[in-house]
């Protein structure tokens, strides 16, 4: 597996760290039923098989996190984005 | 051997050799053309009281104790493959039962007397070999850790020893004792575990549960669930619809994928885990090794082949294969502890795809829908655990009611906050 960063260029698997699914929001800890938003956020996940948004980070390279759309069937990267401060790419 | 004869022979079509050396020397006698089939390959009927999906293990472990211990034998295997095509053909074979919570530790001893006893109960050669399971440590910090271990499992009534470096070196004389860069300092030693071999596990879990009666439908996916008021009863499949009373879901790697049919999101995530075995070589290993200072862990086949394997690749995969970077950690995991193995060939590598629950440890519970169970989250541990996992989910199934052992592996500890987390990392799964 390459990843192709903005910066960098395409660059091996092992210069990266994976951190996981790239849709985690913190949810508002002031709304009625935040227990059950932050057990959601923390502990569920969708888990598809097919295109999975996610979150890496080029640790051996710009030490940029990058948004990465892969498949986990075939390991085929899709698309490479930074992420944006809102969380969307 | 009467468990074995005449009813079986009217109920399921064919008689069921008992294996024993007098049928061995008969068989042999007449050139070895009279064994039959260990199980029948069944074609589904309309409906069960129960069907269980996924013919790996711990479904078929499942539907030998329910239909041995509880007496529900009317009971269908679903296998969208063949039986054993998932983990439980693909493991390194590593069984024990060295756990550390209280949660976790008498489900592991309970599967460790299981194994103990499985080849009488299934009359079937699972090679079970309790040739002992060694965790080496490489620094104070981690003797006190282990030690810890040590004394939980031994407050639990399960053996363990510590062992220094000196009795490391007499049982391993092998190992990098000469200005290794993480220098061993002991180990700790769990005599009764070892391996067993996964193939015939499967297999002999299959014969025991067709024998009963069970029907094990091989090439038989399932594709949706069949719900009438809010409550599951049945699924459907590539081989038609099959409705049940109660449905077990036990199939590893793929369960987010088959709670999705049932709009269930689960605490999971699919990861890739690798593994390695050489050209065979003449005895080497006596028993399981495993390094303290990385993640890498061994032992010798009794075909002569080194099994081993280290982590995870790391992402979420639904590939059964891995990466160059794993395989390189792996190899140099091998070389920093036994640099001899330098010099042995790889011959086969592969990858499975495990089911990582958010805290390292299994679920074995009912679901909020009515009619459907669930037995997930094995991670890369999940065959030491084949017999009590199918005992377990064979009472729950049968009972309603979780298994005395088994009380922890609850779906709603992460919400409830009781988590069973042996390595005390958190909810990343790539790291358990
Ligand atoms: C490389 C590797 C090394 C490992 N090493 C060890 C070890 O040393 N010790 C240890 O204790 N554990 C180990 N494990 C973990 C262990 O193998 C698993 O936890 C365990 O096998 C999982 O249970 P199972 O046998 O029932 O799974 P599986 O054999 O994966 O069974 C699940 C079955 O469900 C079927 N299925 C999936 N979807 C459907 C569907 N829609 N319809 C019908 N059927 C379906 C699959 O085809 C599969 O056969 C290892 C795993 C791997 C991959
Ligand atoms: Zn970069």
């Amino acid at each position: 597996m390459r990843i192709q960063c903005p910066f960098c260029g395409e660059r091996d698997l092992s210069e990266f760290a994976y951190l996981g699914d790239a849709d985690f929001r913190r949810p508002d800890p002031d709304a009625a039923d935040a227990e059950a938003r932050f057990f959601n956020a923390v502990y569920v996940r969708d888990n598809p098989a097919g295109p999975h948004d996610e979150l890496w980070y080029h640790a051996s390279g710009c030490r940029s996190w990058l948004r990465v759309t892969r498949n986990t069937r075939t390991h085929e990267i899709l698309a490479v984005n930074f992420p944006t401060p809102s969380g969307g790419s | 051997m009467a468990r074995y004869a005449g009813d079986s022979t009217a109920r399921l079509g064919f008689a069921l050799m008992r294996y024993s050396i007098f049928n061995l020397v008969r068989q042999a006698l007449s050139g070895h053309r009279a064994w039959g089939p260990a199980w029948r390959d069944a074609a589904p009927k309309s409906a069960y009281d129960v069907v269980i999906i996924g013919g790996g293990g711990h479904g078929l472990a499942t539907a030998h104790y329910l239909a041995k211990i509880h007496g529900i034998s009317n009971v269908a295997v679903l296998e969208k493959g063949w039986i054993g095509s998932g983990n439980a053909g693909r493991n390194t074979t590593i069984i024990r039962s060295n756990y550390l919570l209280a949660g976790n530790n008498p489900f592991y001893e309970w599967s460790m007397k299981l194994w103990e006893g499985l080849e009488q109960d299934l009359n079937y050669n699972a090679m079970v070999s309790q040739r002992g399971v060694l965790n080496l440590y490489h620094s104070d910090a981690q003797r006190d850790t282990y030690a810890r271990r040590g004394n939980a499992m031994r407050m639990h009534g399960v053996d363990a020893e510590l062992l220094d470096a000196e009795a490391v070196r007499r049982m391993l004389p092998f190992l990098d004792f000469n200005g290794a860069r993480f220098p061993i300092h002991g180990g700790l030693l769990q005599r009764r575990g070892g391996t067993a071999r996964h193939d015939a596990v499967v297999w002999g879990y299959a014969r025991a549960a067709s024998d009963r009666g069970v029907d094990i439908i091989q090439n038989c996916e399932v594709t949706g669930f069949i719900r009438e008021a809010g409550t599951i009863v049945g699924v459907e499949t590539t081989r038609g619809s099959i409705r049940a009373g109660k449905i077990g879901m036990a199939v590893a790697g793929s369960t987010s994928r088959v709670a999705e049919l049932a709009g269930l999101k689960l605490p999971i995530e699919s990861h890739v885990l690798q593994a390695f075995v050489s050209e065979a070589i003449k005895p080497f290993i006596p028993g399981v090794v495993t390094f303290g200072a990385g993640h890498f862990y061994i032992s010798q086949s009794d075909k002569g082949g080194l099994v081993f394997g280290g982590d995870l690749d790391g992402y979420n995969s639904y590939a059964q294969r891995g990466n160059l970077p794993t395989v390189e950690d792996v190899c140099e995991g091998a070389m920093a502890l036994m640099p001899a193995i330098g010099r042995v060939r790889v011959l086969r590598s592969w990858g499975g795809v495990m089911d990582m629950s958010m805290d390292g440890s299994p679920i074995i519970d009912r679901t909020v829908i009515a009619g459907l169970y669930l037995n997930a989250g094995w991670c890369y541990g999940g065959f030491k655990a084949t017999p009590a996992s199918g005992w377990c989910f064979a009472h729950l199934l049968a009972r309603d009611e979780p298994h005395a052992v088994a009380r922890a592996y609850r779906l709603d500890r992460f919400a409830t906050g009781h988590l069973l987390d042996e390595r005390g990392v958190g909810a990343q799964p790539n790291l358990h």
